[in-house]
């Protein structure tokens, strides 16, 4: 069996960006679209430690920020959400839409 | 401790390169920690000084870098240089402005003040650290610190419908982009095996550049250009500035769009970063296209002025597509110049909208020359320099940039920009004469203006005039700067 490469990784990261993007335009509710901003930050985090294997360790410290910084985004984005839930009952996009000209 | 550790431990003159943001750090931290001890009913107040004191001693923070020695600090993760205490100051002077325009605005939106003030402390720890920064990892983060604060403070008047879905918009739209941001950094890292901008420029201009360097370039430009609400890249911008709090629209239309600018002259011109012109070229024709003819049709205040950011923002990337030489100062007059004059038309706004942000339609200003002179005259002054009429900052601020694009030959570029210019002049003269040739709607008394915002528009409007009258002292300051970038 041939062994696997950084290529690989970087295909499956590649995968996860589209799949990412491809939800974030997609889907209604506000919960999934922040679950597929996640899965971006995973796709960078699995590149930074491909990239890893070539140069050095630097990569896997970056991806540990990358990941503290997801959690804070979270934190904040569920907030964010319970506020705007409160006064509009709904968690739907398509639903956010007072604002428009 | 060994010897040698000792000496990798950071050194008193590197602590002195990020005083500005221990300042604001310190002072954010204060606030968070006095807001549950004090009484609520005053708690607003004096939460607001201590914010002030706080932006003033990072002012004096920043003047005081002046006379250290420039240098690299942190393991060449920061590096303070004339550039970076440009935007510093920048940056905190419009922290000091907002402070000042928050203290009447907190107290007749009846908002809580505690978090308020610590967040704009935070954010602007944000812009003045993306300033410095000169590797990928730290601008990601202090990119955050800068973006998570204010997708907060868009929010922050949360029982007001419009305010918590514009920050809905904001974050969504937000986080995304900072995730594109972020795959183009991963990418630049796997293309040149680093994240510090030096070392990428030089890899860069050594051999031949890979695929994955213009992708990463890209994508990158992607992440940054929405934060400074370029097209094709604007579409939150209207929405979010027409919910969030008005003071914080200033706040969030100029100092985190001046950090955003420094971060992108570092890496596009000290990383060298291949494919910009054209790239720089699309997007500057786009914002100011798009931005100028969005705002035609707008009624409401804010949402013309965020049509107006975005062309501003296409103004001053047509200095990007420019030689470096002429090009980065332009760009570093034009950030100045545009923080002054908006946080000045906020302010005006954030006064003038009262309780629950009543009056933000452009029919509410009609007649407010007679009703209040005083804001009547000094909005003006702020509008007729956004137009780019002499004697304002405005004024230089476009002749510098569209110097500087004739002379790298963008004669294209610079037509659309200044046909653009004059269809801006048509909405930004609408409110003018809506504000002295028509007759008042209502006859109650406009609030008089207390001392706060005074002195925050006394300060902006100095410096608008003063940018328009003497600009040579900071167009040679920004000159030097821009020498040591390349």
């Amino acid at each position: 069996m041939a062994p696997i490469t950084t290529l690989h990784y970087l295909v499956v990261a590649a995968a996860l960006f589209v799949l990412g993007v491809v939800g974030v335009l997609t889907r209604r509710n506000v919960v999934v679209v922040l679950m597929s901003i996640e899965l971006i930050l995973n796709a960078v985090n699995l590149n930074l430690v491909a990239f890893s294997r070539i140069w050095g360790l630097q990569g896997q410290i970056f991806s540990i920020f990358v990941i503290t910084d997801a959690a804070a985004e979270a934190a904040v984005g569920l907030g964010i959400l319970i506020a705007f839930f409160r006064n509009k009952e709904t968690v739907n996009v398509d639903e956010v839409d007072l604002l428009k000209w | 401790m060994t010897p040698s550790t000792l000496q990798t431990l950071p050194q008193g003159i590197e602590y002195v390169r990020i005083l500005p943001e221990i300042v604001l750090s310190a002072f954010g931290i204060v606030i968070m920690l006095l807001d549950p001890l004090v009484d609520q009913r005053r708690s607003s107040r004096m939460l607001g000084t201590i914010a002030l004191i706080g932006s003033l001693a990072a002012i004096a923070a920043s003047q005081y870098q002046t006379q250290c020695p420039p240098g690299t600090a942190f393991w060449d993760m920061v590096r303070v240089d004339a550039f970076s205490i440009f935007f510093h100051i920048v940056v905190t002077t419009v922290t000091a402005v907002v402070i000042l325009t928050s203290f009447e605005y907190m107290d007749v939106q009846q908002l809580h003040a505690g978090e308020y003030y610590a967040l704009v402390l935070f954010g602007a720890v944000g812009m003045c650290l993306m300033s410095s920064a000169v590797e990928l990892v730290l601008i990601f983060i202090a990119l955050e610190i800068s973006s998570i604060s204010t997708y907060i403070l868009a929010g922050y008047r949360r029982r007001v419908a419009i305010s918590s879905e514009s920050s809905v918009k904001y974050f969504l739209l937000g986080s995304f982009a900072t995730a594109f941001f972020l795959y183009g950094v991963a990418l630049m890292f796997g293309a040149t095996g680093s994240t510090s901008i030096a070392k990428i420029g030089e890899t860069l201009n050594a051999g031949p550049v890979p695929l994955l360097a213009y992708v990463a370039i890209a994508l990158m430009f992607v992440g940054l250009g929405f934060k400074v609400a370029a097209a094709p890249f604007h579409i939150w911008t209207p929405d979010v500035y027409e919910g969030a709090p008005a003071p914080i629209v200033g706040f969030m239309s100029t100092a985190p769009k001046a950090a955003v600018f420094a971060v992108l002259l570092r890496v596009l011109f000290e990383a060298h970063a291949p494919g910009r012109l054209w790239l720089i070229w699309v997007v500057a024709a786009l914002s100011m296209t798009l931005g100028n003819i969005g705002a035609l049709v707008q009624d409401n205040i804010k949402r013309l002025l965020a049509y107006s950011s975005i062309a501003h923002a296409g103004y001053l990337l047509v200095a990007f597509a420019a030689l470096p030489s002429s090009g980065i100062p332009a760009a570093m007059f034009y950030t100045a110049a545009y923080a002054a004059m908006n946080v000045g038309c906020f302010a005006v706004i954030s006064h003038f909208a009262s309780a629950g942000e009543r009056r933000v339609t452009l029919e509410d200003y009609a007649g407010l020359g007679r009703r209040s002179p005083i804001l009547a005259a000094t909005l003006t002054l702020f509008l007729l320099s956004l137009i780019g009429i002499p004697i304002t900052g405005g004024f230089f601020a476009k002749f510098y940039v569209f110097s500087a694009a004739l002379q790298a030959d963008l004669v294209g570029l610079t037509v659309i920009g200044v046909l653009n210019s004059a269809v801006g002049a048509y909405y930004y003269l609408r409110v003018i004469v809506m504000m002295y040739m028509r007759e008042p709607r209502e006859e109650t008394p406009v609030a008089p203006i207390p001392f706060g915002l005074g002195a925050a528009l006394a300060i902006s409007g100095f410096a608008t005039l003063y940018l328009g009258l003497l600009p040579g002292r900071v167009l040679e300051y920004a000159r030097s700067a821009a020498a040591l970038l390349r």
